[in-house]
């Protein structure tokens, strides 16, 4: 029984902080892809850290499912962890926690193979990470009550308001990005006016 | 059979970890893009290249083979 | 059946192998398909896939699309892919000074029709397309042309019309491409060529319409006839789209290795200089222009070529910089901009030659252009960039002199009217050079 607790709340432990650098990876991400800087580290840094804690968010994600199924108080079987809404255990909260893993899983794999893939295949299966944040949220908030009074929730939503006011970065840098057609000219009136500097 | 950087210029946007990651063959120009080396990459520098062209947010770098 | 053709044709023709035009009917008289039979007779099937082949590269055809590159390579190198072909015959000219591609559609759709279903049937094609610019009267012309043909039952395979933005890239063999898919006609990068894989994935013959109008033809009357007039190593005729320095010109067809002082007249319209090729050609001093023949071995080594058969001469009470930057400025906005080097060193390179040749002269402003070119050339998607350093290296050889008066703050030329045509969509930025 004191093993079973233990591994009870090593699952609920290590989900917390699987949520936590699922945010920090999402937000590296999108600073990728605005070409953001860390201050006084190179470029490849920043996309080096969004790829080393994603892979250490995956060690996290792996201890946390693996407590949850091999503690026995609640029966979640290991078909779970690939297949959603087959445990016995709070079927619907667990099963966007699979949800969740299988998108990410797709993400992951796709990326340890992405210079043997079609650049517009890797980007595809990318996308789907903006989709598996949200679910890994609810499956957080809905599958154990931890997250949802305290230090825990006040957690919680500080790391998403993180995430989601960097999307709106870069949702509003795509807005204001000109439309190609446009580039051109517009380079075109700057450098007119700038004479023959750079 | 040689092995040679090569760029999609039309993906490529600028981000620039190339020529961090592999200076010997990659500098960037005055408006932040790549200009690559057209010598063969030798291969000691080999897995330097590949890790530019992983590495490459936008996909945009490959390693080709050409005699 | 095909020897009897080209026996009678032979012995016909070699009376007539010599007069020109071929391509071009009687002048003011577009060929109608009643007119076209009775002079050609119908199209000339060879009855299966690679049989045209041998006779085109016997007749010497290379592509009137500019590059001059062996027709028979290409049909090969099509006709030897896995997968079904495609062919588009490509009259979208997107250069501002040549007319000819439009010239030809209007007076000989049929020979260039004809030419498309060759084509066809030589690498083994099930789909034509002909891309053509947005002209509502000649669109109309070529559908009501195709349509005759379909009722003539002359077509075997069925053409399907691609319209063309107005872009001087529009005819670009990868933009080309990608309009005729269905999408925008934006350069791709290559590899894979678009022989290799084009209009969705398969291999697909990009030909201009002029070679498929001279495919149709020596598809009747034969090498010999096809070599009887032009050079050895550049046989046949070509279109050419000619400017005098008076101003007069036009579309007219040439043999290959006619003096181009000849076809300038440049002893009665004396020239400061003249443009050959396009806006992606190059200049001649008129020394340089007096001596030479429109072909590519007289041209390459000074550095330019035949390519559409653009030939312009400058009045001499014009600014060869002044008109040379208007060129420059168009060359720059219609870059597509998805490539960094020429989304960034056009537009520099096109204000600071403005520059200059509006007489503000920036001390760094010669090294600025050098530095730009070398850093546009052959970094883009397509040769856009390089076509582009092409022509502004050039203007800056023939036109030294006048860009040093220039940086002292003068200009040789008489009259600032605009000379080479620009399209009115882009703005011209005339009153800049009051």
């Amino acid at each position: 029984m004191i093993t079973g607790t233990a591994l009870w709340y090593a699952s609920r432990a290590t989900g917390v902080v699987s949520l936590v650098l699922f945010s920090l990876v999402a937000i590296l991400g999108i600073m990728v892809n605005r070409q953001g800087r860390l201050p006084g580290l190179p470029r490849f840094a920043v996309t080096g850290l969004h790829r080393s804690l994603s892979l250490l968010t995956v060690a996290f994600l792996g201890i946390h499912i693996t407590t949850a199924i091999a503690d026995g108080y609640v029966h979640i079987p290991w078909l779970s962890t690939i297949a959603p809404f087959t445990s016995g255990y709070e079927r619907f909260w667990i099963g966007l926690g699979t949800v969740a893993v299988d998108l990410v899983g797709a993400v992951i794999v796709t990326s340890l193979l992405r210079d043997r893939l079609a650049p517009a295949v890797w980007r595809a299966v990318h996308w789907l990470s903006y989709l598996s944040y949200p679910v890994a949220v609810v499956h957080s908030l809905g599958a154990s009550k931890d997250l949802r009074s305290g230090w825990l929730l006040a957690l919680t939503m500080g790391t998403v308001f993180a995430v989601f006011a960097a999307i709106g970065y870069r949702v509003n840098g795509a807005l204001a990005a000109v439309p190609r057609p446009h580039r051109v000219s517009r380079q075109l009136v700057q450098a007119d006016k700038t004479g023959s500097l750079r | 059979m040689d092995e040679r950087l090569r760029v999609n210029p039309i993906l490529c946007c600028g981000h620039g970890l190339c020529a961090e990651l592999f200076p010997e063959h990659i500098t960037l120009d005055e408006w932040g893009y790549p200009i690559l080396s057209d010598q063969p990459v030798p291969r000691g520098l080999s897995k330097l290249a590949r890790r530019a062209v992983t590495d490459c947010p936008a996909l945009a770098l490959a390693l080709v083979r050409d005699s | 059946m095909t020897a009897s053709i080209r026996d009678t044709a032979t012995g016909r023709a070699t009376a007539d192998a010599t007069r020109l035009p071929r391509l071009l009917p009687a002048p003011g008289q577009p060929m109608e398909l009643p007119a076209h039979l009775k002079v050609h007779g119908p199209t000339p099937y060879r009855g299966g896939p690679r049989l045209l082949i041998h006779t085109i590269e016997s007749a010497g055809l290379t592509g009137r699309g500019g590059a001059a590159f062996p027709t028979h390579r290409k049909l090969t190198a099509v006709a030897d892919q896995k997968g079904v072909p495609v062919v588009v015959g490509n009259g979208a000219e997107g250069e501002p000074a040549s007319d000819k591609d439009k010239m030809l559609l209007w007076s000989s759709p049929h020979l260039v029709l004809d030419g498309l279903q060759l084509a066809a049937e030589a690498v083994g094609a099930r789909r034509v397309h002909l891309y053509v610019h947005r002209h509502p009267e000649l669109l109309q012309r070529l559908r009501s042309a195709l349509a005759e043909r379909a009722t003539a039952g002359l077509d075997r395979i069925a053409v399907g019309v691609v319209t063309a933005p107005h872009r001087f890239l529009a005819g670009e063999e990868s933009a080309l491409s990608s309009r005729v898919e269905g999408g925008a006609a934006l350069p791709r990068i290559t590899p894979p060529r678009i022989f290799e894989r084009g209009v969705h994935g398969a291999p697909t013959l990009v030909q201009n319409v002029e070679t498929l109008a001279h495919m149709a033809l020596i598809s009747r009357y034969g090498p010999a006839w096809f070599r009887a007039v032009g050079t050895e190593q550049e046989p046949g005729t070509m279109l050419t789209t000619v400017r005098l320095a008076n101003g007069s010109g036009g579309v007219s067809e040439t043999a290959i290795g006619t003096p181009i002082a000849e076809l300038l007249s440049l002893a009665e319209h004396p020239a400061r200089a003249v443009l050959v090729g396009g806006y992606h050609g190059a200049w001649l001093t008129p020394e340089q222009a007096g001596h030479l023949t429109l072909s590519n071995a007289d041209l390459r080594p000074f550095g330019a070529a035949v390519g559409a058969g653009v030939l312009v001469a400058l009045p001499t009470d014009r600014c060869g910089i002044v008109e040379s930057a208007r060129v420059v400025r168009y060359l720059a906005l219609e870059s597509a901009g998805q490539c960094g080097p020429c989304l960034n060193g056009l537009p520099r390179i096109a204000a600071t030659f403005s520059q200059l040749a509006n007489r503000q002269f920036a001390r760094s402003a010669l090294d600025d252009l050098q530095r730009w070119s070398t850093l546009v050339e052959r970094r883009g998607a397509c040769h856009h960039p390089d076509g582009t350093v092409r022509f502004l290296r050039s203007a800056l050889s023939v036109f030294s002199d006048e860009v040093e008066l220039h940086a002292a703050g003068r200009c040789s030329a008489g009259n600032t009217a605009p000379f080479l045509p620009i399209p009115t969509a882009t703005p011209s930025y005339e009153e800049e050079w009051s």
